[in-house]
């Protein structure tokens, strides 16, 4: 039986092997936990140099402690139960998004060096192993699952407060993420389809020079795609109308209080962190180095091995930094907006370059002529938009004709 | 450790569909249902059909309950409902008769493959560390050429549902809206 492509978990369950899995276990968890506290503060004081604030500085240096204050201040707060609640949901909730945001970060490769044929093995303690917790045979499958299972943290939380607004944004938050999932999962088809498995570690194996880098080789196209998506699966802005706190008071958590509410936080920021690694591990080359045709772009005096998880790093940093970007240069959009962008552009745009990469696969299989085969996926593509846009508009004149359903 | 994990899924399994036709209320009945779908998917990845087991989560407790909770929420009956009063008084019996059924053919299917099961295994491709999508690949095959036909039925199955749902929500032409704006 196999539970994972890692070498380690393919020999006998020795106390080491044991202990190493129960080490990397431990070090996802801790180190996630503190990259949370270190990503609320870059986050708070990202945007408050934005928008000209000093943002927080009183708790420890340059304001780091901020965060574990605050953990504290909620540790110690009453903990409140609506009257209306429904007991066991409402306790259970948080722990359905809190759970999900760690259990992703499994599959993600933290390091490693990918550059010779050892695709990423490195040896601990006299064993072979991956510096990755899992590497499941369907690898982000694994994922994808995991963030449809946190469409129940925020969706229960909602209904089992007892109260309107928080369903209302519960409602809102659940149709928005399993709408923007289909566009999520469509381009990361899209990089399945070029690295041809859809094992973590070897998708990263295959991205080993920048032109394979699968943002330039998916064509750009799937990246900003399921950088939108992921953004939106993330209920970040500008697609936060879960919490839209004009509309709909605080959303879905507008009940929860104390260490409760403290978890919903802290999920968020971690699949914040999580998705940031995926995007880099899927589009660029995650702990792979910056590589040109045979030159490596190579870290001095720090070991290959270790190297790795420096670039992962440094890469997931940069995305870090355009989330908090985007939330403060953006502003949210309105529902019928959010809803357009998916179903009516992001949905048909990725499956139509799913389908022309499928084309240009089949056409290099069978050695046809490129040119041909691009030409004729254009040309294929063209008449459905066109098809798509005829609907749109004779849709449009019968709403204007007939006047609003609602 | 098959054994164990065996032993473990189906208690899952059980008791979330034991926990689905008791719980009054239609959320836990729900969330019960979750509980065994997961609990068959500990048993696709026992059977080492990993693709499976992932899609069984993506899409059966991902989308699937997600849909049935958003009805239960938008349409308010999360209320506990009482099941003594029965519209349709041909129901419980139709349903017990159905379900034995079921149970026998399920069984009568499973003696009947006694061999098969116990030997077909043999002929599929179980991923290894070298060729980690060879199950995956297996599947694909199978689908896209030998049952391409059932394939495509079911697609067209699941856009007739779609057809229908947009033409009952569609006002007719002259039809006015009961709700004015």
């Amino acid at each position: 039986m196999i539970i994972s492509l890692d070498p380690l978990l393919t020999e006998d369950f020795t106390a080491t092997v044991i202990a190493i899995v129960l080490l990397k276990v431990l070090v996802i968890f801790v180190v996630g936990l503190v990259a949370t506290m270190l990503m609320v503060w870059f986050e708070r004081k990202t945007i408050a140099g934005m928008q000209n604030r000093v943002g927080p500085n009183k708790a420890g240096p340059f304001g780091l402690l901020q965060t574990l204050a605050d953990g504290i201040k909620l540790f110690f707060k009453e903990d409140l139960l609506p009257v209306k609640a429904d007991k066991f949901v409402f306790r259970f909730a948080p722990y359905l998004s809190f759970v999900p945001a760690f259990l992703a970060f499994a599959v993600i490769p933290v390091g490693g060096d990918f550059r010779g044929d050892t695709g990423g093995i490195v040896t601990w303690f006299g064993h072979a192993t991956r510096v990755q917790l899992a590497d499941p045979p369907v690898g982000f499958l694994f994922a994808l699952a995991i963030s449809s299972i946190a469409v129940y943290g925020i969706m229960l939380a909602g209904w089992s407060s007892g109260s309107k607004y928080p369903l209302l944004g519960s409602v809102r938050a659940s149709a928005q993420m399993i709408s923007y999932e289909a566009a999520l999962a469509l381009s990361f088809g899209a990089v399945v389809l070029v690295a041809g498995t859809m094992s973590t570690s070897g998708i990263v194996n295959v991205q080993e020079t920048l032109g394979d880098w699968h943002v330039v080789a998916t064509g750009f196209v799937p990246f900003v795609i399921f950088l939108m998506a992921a953004t939106a699966e993330l209920n970040r802005p500008p697609f936060d109308l879960v919490e839209a706190e004009q509309e709909l008071v605080g959303g879905f958590n507008t009940e929860y209080s104390s260490i409760r509410f403290a978890l919903f936080f802290l999920a968020e920021f971690m699949n914040t962190i999580t998705m940031s690694a995926v995007i880099v591990t899927l589009f660029f080359g995650g702990p792979q180095p910056i590589r040109i045709g045979d030159t490596a772009l190579d870290i001095p005096l720090i070991p290959n091995d270790l190297e790795g998880t420096i670039w992962l790093l440094g890469k997931v940093l940069v995305f870090l930094y355009v989330y908090v970007w985007l939330r403060g240069t953006l502003p949210r959009l309105r529902y019928d907006q959010l809803m357009n962008l998916g179903w009516k552009l992001l949905i048909p745009t990725s499956l139509g370059w799913f389908m022309l990469l499928a084309a240009q696969n089949v056409g290099q299989d069978r050695g046809w002529n490129t040119g041909v085969v691009t030409a004729v996926s254009i040309a294929v593509i063209l008449i459905c938009v066109m098809i798509v846009q005829a609907a749109l508009k004779v849709s449009a004149a019968n709403r204007e004709r007939e006047g609003s359903v609602f | 450790m098959e054994l164990f994990v065996f032993v473990a899924a189906s208690i899952m399994v059980l008791a979330g569909a034991i926990g689905v036709v008791t719980r009054s209320n239609p959320v836990h009945a729900a969330l019960s249902m979750v509980l065994t779908l997961f609990g068959v998917a500990v048993m696709f990845v026992s059977l080492e059909a990993h693709f499976l087991a992932a899609v069984q989560v993506i899409v059966y407790a991902g989308a699937i309950v997600v849909l049935f909770l958003f009805v239960i929420m938008l349409l308010g009956v999360d209320k506990a409902e009482d099941v003594h009063t029965e519209p349709l008084k041909v129901q419980r019996p139709l349903a017990l008769i159905v379900a034995t059924g079921i149970a026998g053919v399920l069984v009568a299917a499973m003696f009947a493959g006694r061999d098969t099961i116990a030997s077909g295994r043999a002929s599929i491709d179980l991923p290894t560390v070298e060729d980690s999508d060879a199950n995956t690949r297996q599947l694909a095959r199978l689908i896209f050429s030998d049952y391409v036909v059932a394939f495509e039925v079911t697609s067209v199955l699941l856009v007739i549902a779609v057809v229908g749902t947009v033409l009952l929500a569609r006002k007719r032409r002259g039809e006015k809206s009961e709700v004015s704006v």
